[in-house]
């Protein structure tokens, strides 16, 4: 695998670790290093290395197909869904291996949240839907406590106001901005450290993107945000950092490989990126 | 193709090819209408095919069940001649939602959590196993099943009786109930198992916190038809329940049970009016509670989950 790999022309990745110039956190919350992800024996993707930033949005962009999705999935093991996947190279949370054996990918949920494309809040009230995740985990008890902290987590992700009146109604009954919005409310009531983003957007209309926009900037004080995101425009108004993936056809199977091309500040990406393949999909003339 | 892309504009446009009116019809299209009208025609009357028997079943059931059932029809039992009129069904009533709710007692649970051992749990050979026997079970001849009842317990051990009758129900109900709720619980969609596991929610949590409450209204639907379907078996029943002409509560006696198909089919198979009209109304009975039964568990179904826009 290193081999053939190394003849290829390999991404520049510039996941160097960020200087202290004390505006941002420079603590390292993820470092992955040379991760391949497979289903079965197609390689998705190749050779990722990067470093996720405490307190940062960090965008993953790029052309469908490209494993941007595949990759956020390793960070909370949600790839041990496929009974196909599997997972080369390393991901570290603060330094602890993510797929070292051993490792309960329960617990690793617990402190990685996870935000999915389309709002699918549970047939359960809204209330019911927050208080899942730490009911679940059982670390609520009684009902003044689990109130508290389904206020907490509503009031977080700027929906008590909307819903604090309701919340025996069911989750499926508002809507989709406002069910996006309790699905963010839902994660965070697990207070994790990291907020996955798998498309948050793609399925709610302008004011509603601008809506879950604003929450991500008010939420990434607390919480280490990684988002997918189809929207070149929205990585670029949100995210610290950007990260784009590109395909690459295998020549011998016709199958197309992801690989991230380069990962840095958001505004080197856009404007200033060291790779031509970056500089072609930001400027639109690719993807 | 060419005509379409030069279009022309309503109003002082170049003017392209000559284009027909919209409202003019082509010869294509007159054909398919006459097709689309021959062919809706067939169907309705296919319809009208298959619901002649179902309303002409219910049609009779009410003129002639209606005759039969009073007050009396629910608070006495049979009299003890098949000759004489009057006289009513209420040991056969209380025969039979006594044994289908132990039927239902005992094949409900298990046949959920074999469900759900099929769908969440079960891979490979022995899964493929349980859902084989299970589809060969649905086809087993119910008075096969009385039978096999009959053979091992009730004539070496217990005799007939209640717990009996209600054990050979099980048996025929639980692959209804395995099946329909596998078929239920598969339709939960994966985003609702992600969104679970994505919270920090174990297995077990996702199934019975997260799949298993979204797919309670269709598991209730499921086991209705089974009950539905117990409800109405009699030659099962006859081997195991055997029959008796009083009330009777006892969960084990040895001596019998009434049902009220058991009761129709004796009834009816008289050469006495007495008899064949009480049958009459044990079928209008019968109908009636297959009826209550569905309505019921479509209402407890409804009320358990919450609902788009509704209260929990």
């Amino acid at each position: 695998m290193t081999d053939d790999t190394a003849t290829m022309a390999d991404p520049m990745v510039t996941a160097t670790k960020r200087p202290d110039d004390g505006t941002r956190s420079t603590e390292v919350v993820f470092d992955v290093e040379d991760l391949d992800v497979y289903y079965g024996s197609f390689r998705a993707v190749r050779n990722v290395d990067a470093h996720i930033f405490k307190n940062d949005i960090t965008a993953f962009i790029g052309p469908s197909g490209c494993g941007k999705s595949t990759v956020l999935r390793c960070f909370n093991r949600m790839n041990d869904m496929v009974p196909t996947a599997r997972v080369d190279g390393s991901i570290r949370y603060h330094g602890w291996d993510l797929y070292a054996t051993g490792v309960d990918p329960v617990e690793v949920r617990r402190k990685v949240g996870m935000v999915f494309q389309k709002p699918n809040p549970f047939p359960k009230s809204i209330y019911d839907n927050v208080a899942f995740g730490p009911k679940a985990a059982g670390r609520v008890k009684g009902k003044s406590d689990t109130d508290e902290l389904v206020e907490d987590a509503l009031r977080r992700a700027a929906l008590w106001d909307e819903v604090k009146d309701r919340l025996k109604v069911s989750g499926l009954g508002i809507s989709g901005g406002q069910q996006q919005r309790l699905c963010i409310a839902r994660a965070i009531a697990m207070h994790p450290e990291v907020l996955l983003m798998d498309e948050p957007c793609s399925a709610l209309d302008p004011i509603a993107t601008a809506r879950i926009e604003d929450l991500m900037l008010e939420l990434k004080k607390q919480f280490t945000i990684i988002i997918v995101t189809h929207n070149m425009q929205q990585a670029a108004r949100v995210s610290d950092r950007t990260g784009f993936f590109t395909t690459e056809v295998n020549p011998d199977s016709d199958t197309r490989t992801g690989l991230l091309v380069e990962l840095d500040d958001t505004e080197t990406i856009f404007s200033n990126p060291s790779d031509e393949r970056t500089e072609q999909y930001v400027t639109g003339r690719f993807g | 193709m060419t005509d379409t892309t030069t279009a022309t504009k309503p109003d002082g446009g170049p003017a392209g090819p000559t284009r027909r009116p919209l409202s003019e019809k082509t010869p294509n299209a007159k054909r398919r209408e006459t097709i689309d009208r021959a062919v809706s025609i067939a169907l309705a009357a296919a319809l009208a095919v298959a619901i002649i028997p179902l309303l002409l079943i219910v049609w009779q059931v009410l003129v002639k069940g209606f005759q039969a059932i009073n007050l009396e029809f629910f608070t006495e039992v049979e009299p003890l001649s098949y000759r004489a009129s009057g006289g009513g069904y209420v040991h056969g009533l209380i025969g039979t939602l006594y044994m289908v709710g132990l039927a239902a007692l005992m094949s409900v649970p298990l046949g959920v959590i074999t469900a759900l051992y099929l769908v969440e749990y079960g891979k490979g050979r022995f899964a493929a196993a349980v859902r084989f026997f299970t589809d060969v079970m649905t086809g087993i001849p119910s008075i096969f099943v009385g039978l096999f009842v009959y053979a091992l317990l009730v004539q070496p051990y217990f005799g007939f009786g209640t717990l009996m009758g209600g054990i050979a129900l099980a048996i025929l109900m639980l692959p209804i109930v395995v099946r329909s709720s596998e078929e239920i619980l598969k339709l939960v969609p994966t985003e609702l198992r992600e969104n679970s596991y994505a919270l920090g929610a174990r297995h077990w949590q996702t199934v019975f916190k997260v799949v298993l409450p979204a797919a309670l209204p269709g598991v209730a639907t499921g086991c209705m038809l089974a009950v539905a379907r117990a409800a109405g078996e009699t030659a099962p029943i006859i081997l195991t329940a055997f029959g008796a002409r009083q009330i009777t509560l006892a969960l084990q006696d040895g001596t019998g049970q009434a049902a009220l198909p058991m009761l129709i089919y004796r009834g009816a198979s008289q050469p006495f009016p007495g008899g064949i009209e009480r049958a009459w109304g044990g079928a209008l009975l019968l109908i009636g509670l297959v009826l209550i039964l569905t309505i019921l568990a479509r209402f407890i179904a409804s009320k358990s989950r919450v609902t788009p826009g509704g209260i929990s």
